[in-house]
């Protein structure tokens, strides 16, 4: 019988395939912060047969949506979304590219107006490109790869 | 159907409207020039709102509205840093926009007239923010291309400082529009950013000056600034060699035209003044009938 990494949870959302060494990325995505408090649970660096190694994170209780759990295409783009309920899978889907991403990246231009003291929420539109996701500031035309540097802090 | 409410950047104008920018440029070009009184605007306020000085771009929308019947108010860039002492860019444009029709923004900040426009009840256009855009000296450079050249199986030479220029930058991206020959010839220092090509299609090429002079029909020419160079003697080693003198011209096309935006300093010389390629002056004059054009798009 195989092992489990992780536990089982009763109810609430796993997220699966996850590029190894990205799941406190996830959680920063999604807000699932210090002084949050929902129940997760983290697998870091497991043995994987699609991907080599991979991270899961589930957090109970909790039915992420799905524009939420888009957002996490950025950082991980084979991310599979596990809901679960009484211990059973009820859906289970893949995450798609959002067009347009909201107050979750930061735009590296200093000269950038995001990054002056006007009220703005941070927009960015994301593009797959040969060489991974390509993500530009809806502002000042900024573009950024490796989007794991840019996922705003909060 | 109006063709853009906000002018904001040139990305956001297809081919098709800036013909048409062009073209109503054109039926403006004699009010421009103080033949007759245009009144297309008459009753309708203007509002300067410049966070950074620029007498050049601000006279010309002001000329551009005053000859068109319009009025204008000016927001310097004194004002609009003492107005600005705590009061948000949001708050500034809202206010502004309860007194006058259309705000003309010069702003230090890259995608500060995105936001701008984002929050205005009245049109924005953009004058120019920090590095980014300046959508009305772009259309200004392609309506003296028209104008005084040709905007068909057009061959162009860029030349200067083509790593920080935003008036190289988006004449580039419009100019692919026009399948243009694009010719680059800077110090490699100054040469154009790798990552500004990609995702550009177009003929881009690197060349020296005097090996395609022969060929091309316009010559833009930008300021190297000092400021970009470590010393002295070396900025003056590289702004010396990409001078434009009337000898460099001898080889030139008869047609060739010389474009810049303006101010120079010595980049080209003053014996190019007086040749039929000089069009520097011309084109700060399009400037006039191609606002006429932007700003009776965005209020009729």
């Amino acid at each position: 019988m195989k092992e489990l990494a992780v536990s089982k949870i009763k109810e609430g959302t796993v997220i699966d395939h996850i590029n190894a060494g990205k799941a406190l990325l996830v959680l920063k995505i999604l807000r699932i912060i210090s002084g949050s408090r929902e129940r997760v649970l983290m697998a870091m660096n497991v043995p994987s047969r699609k991907m080599g190694t991979k991270d899961i994170v589930k957090v109970e209780g909790k039915f992420i949506s799905e524009e939420e759990l888009n957002r996490i295409a950025l950082i991980a783009p084979r991310a599979t979304i596990n809901l679960i309920k009484d211990y059973e899978i009820y859906k289970k889907f893949k995450v798609v590219l959002p067009e347009t991403v909201e107050g979750v990246l930061t735009c590296p231009n200093r000269y950038c107006i995001t990054n002056s003291q006007e009220p703005i929420l941070r927009k960015f539109h994301v593009t797959m490109m040969d060489d991974g996701v390509v993500a530009r500031c809806h502002y000042c035309g900024r573009k950024i790869k490796e989007l794991d540097k840019y996922v705003i802090s909060t | 159907m109006a063709h853009f409410r906000h002018l904001i950047s040139i990305d956001d104008l297809s081919r098709a409207d800036i013909l048409y920018i062009l073209d109503r440029a054109e039926e403006y070009e004699e009010i421009a020039m103080g033949r007759g009184m245009g009144r297309v605007l008459e009753g309708k306020l203007l509002a300067n709102v410049f966070f950074e000085p620029s007498t050049r771009t601000r006279m010309s929308f002001e000329v551009a509205m005053k000859r068109l019947g319009g009025d204008v108010i000016n927001m310097t860039a004194q004002e609009a840093s003492s107005v600005a002492k705590g009061e948000s860019l949001a708050d500034t444009v809202r206010v502004v926009g309860k007194y006058a029709d259309v705000i003309v923004l010069r702003h230090p900040l890259e995608g500060a007239a995105r936001f701008a426009a984002e929050h205005s009840e009245v049109p924005v256009i953009n004058a120019g923010d920090g590095a980014g855009q300046h959508p009305t000296q772009t259309l200004l450079d392609l309506y003296t291309i028209r104008k005084e050249s040709s905007l068909d199986e057009l061959k162009i030479a860029l030349m200067g400082d083509l790593k920080y220029s935003r008036t190289v930058h988006s004449l580039i991206k419009a100019l692919t529009l026009f399948d243009a020959e694009i010719y680059l010839v800077s110090p490699p220092s100054l040469a154009l950013p790798e990552d500004f090509l990609e995702g550009v299609r177009g003929k881009i090429y690197t060349a020296q000056l005097d090996e395609i002079i022969e060929e091309i029909d316009v010559l833009y020419v930008t300021r190297i600034q000092k400021e970009r160079f470590p010393d002295e003697e070396e900025y003056k080693k590289v702004a010396g060699s990409y001078k434009v003198t009337a000898e460099t011209l001898r080889k030139a096309n008869r047609s060739l035209i010389i474009m810049h935006p303006l101010p120079r300093v010595d980049e080209i010389d003053v014996s190019v003044d007086r040749t039929r390629h000089a069009k520097y002056f011309q084109q700060t004059f399009y400037g006039v009938p191609v606002r006429m054009a932007i700003l009776s798009e965005v209020m009729l």
